[in-house]
């Protein structure tokens, strides 16, 4: 039974390595040729003339930030706002455009730019004014602190005048 | 029949395309072209005029050049689809052979990426809000795309907005932001609180913006203000009275059609009172 019916091995099979070692060089060639028509007819294709691309030397673009240097469109003049005007590098625009605006107006004054590397003498005399109350506070008793006023900045300034008995005059 | 019907067609067609270079700061009308440096010289009178042998393939030499608002690309020419002044920029450093565009006015903004606009919030939908931008559209500005997003920290509806675009084409819905590529606010986000909001032409907002303008610098000599502008058309402005705020919009509004002789006659008066 086993010899009427040859065993047919399938086509993958076939196609592996080892079972090729056998074969001929021309059965080898009509196997690969067969293999490459299978994948040619199933890869599909576009029946057009080849289109040439050219390459484009003009790019479009829709946006003016490329065209004018425009400003930044947030602004404040005279500290209206100190969040947009003073700091911040990246409003360096008005920095320079403030500075410009007070450069003319300051241009016939004489700059002294000295590097001040000391403290200057009303700043000394300013701090003393509130050390003073700052450390005698320190030793105020309890009644005393009455004394010692907070001033709006928060300086302690100890208050001048004690009140005292007034006599009244009649 | 043929012949005259052919020849109104060639007439129709365009008279010969001019070259950009010449045309720089006059009037171009839509629909007519235009050539770039690189091919007027082999498009010019054949042979009659000399030029120099270039050493380089023509291939190399040809630059990029970036064709801005209101120009469109056609083959290799210019297509001019504004009708405006034909301007020109030299390129800052090396690459590229500039940029030429149309400086064009109009009053119907057309959102595009990287401008900064102001916008209304008009409507919270899901994450994120509708904001009114003058376009076609409105812009949707998601919840997180603030600097220090909390909960708390929203804005609500009727607020102002002044943010940036991401995302801007014809076959999307904007998209706006109102913080950079770094995470940082920079300027942007809620506009605060009064102030007045009123509309301009988007070229008066660029003339405003130019790095020379004398109006604002003269503005700003008045009294203490603030102004945001945004390339939408839109200016909000806030002074400390409602009285000088209501003088600053008028200014600004003015100003586009004013001659500057009667622009400093206006400061000055202004100025002694």
């Amino acid at each position: 039974m086993a010899a009427e019916r040859k065993t047919r091995l399938s086509k993958n099979l076939l196609r592996m390595k080892f079972m090729q070692r056998g074969l001929d060089s021309e059965t080898k060639k009509q196997l690969e040729e067969e293999e490459k028509k299978i994948i040619s007819e199933e890869h599909w294709y576009l029946d057009l003339p080849e289109l040439k691309e050219k390459e484009s030397f003009i790019i479009e673009e829709q946006s003016f930030l490329l065209c004018e240097d425009l400003l930044y469109g947030r602004m404040s003049f005279r500290g209206f706002n100190p969040e947009v005007e003073p700091e911040g590098q990246h409003w360096c625009i008005f920095q320079k455009l403030m500075l410009q605006m007070n450069a003319k107006h300051k241009a016939e004054e004489v700059e002294d730019e000295t590097v001040e590397l000391d403290v200057s003498d009303e700043e000394m005399a300013r701090r003393y004014e509130t050390l003073v109350g700052t450390i005698g506070k320190k030793f105020a008793r309890k009644r005393d602190h009455a004394n010692y006023e907070e001033d709006e900045n928060g300086d302690i300034t100890p208050i001048k005048a004690k009140k005292m008995f007034l006599k009244p005059q009649d | 029949m043929a012949e005259p019907a052919s020849v109104a067609a060639e007439s129709l067609a365009g008279s010969r395309a001019r070259a950009a270079r010449t045309v720089l700061g006059q009037v171009v009308l839509p629909g007519e072209e235009l050539l770039l440096p690189e091919q007027e010289d082999a498009e010019g009178p054949g042979g009659a005029v000399e030029r120099p042998l270039s050493l380089n393939a023509r291939a190399c030499s040809r630059v990029r050049v970036v064709c801005g608002p209101g120009l469109r690309r056609c083959g290799d020419r210019l297509l001019v689809t504004k009708c405006g002044r034909l301007r020109h920029k030299e390129p800052g450093s090396g690459s590229g052979g500039g940029v030429y565009w149309v400086d064009s006015q109009q009053k119907r903004y057309v959102p595009v990426k990287g401008d900064h606009v102001i916008g209304i919030v008009t409507a919270k939908s899901g994450d994120i809000f509708k904001v009114d931008v003058g376009g076609s559209e409105p812009a949707s500005l998601s919840y997180l795309s603030f600097e220090g997003a909390t909960k708390r920290n929203r804005p609500n509806v009727g607020d102002l907005i002044y943010g940036q675009f991401v995302v801007a084409n014809k076959d999307m819905e904007p998209e706006m932001v109102c913080i950079d590529s770094c995470g940082r606010a920079n300027g942007m986000g809620v506009i605060g609180q009064d102030g007045l909001l009123f509309k301009v032409t988007l070229g008066l907002i660029r003339k405003l913006l130019a790095p020379d303008c004398e109006i604002i610098q003269e503005v700003g000599k008045l009294y203490p203000l603030e102004i945001v502008f945004g390339m939408n058309g839109r200016i909000w402005v806030k002074a400390k009275t409602i009285q000088q705020t209501l003088i600053l919009a008028n200014i600004l509004e003015a100003c586009e059609h004013m001659t500057s002789d009667q622009r400093k006659q206006i400061f000055s008066r202004l100025a002694e009172s």
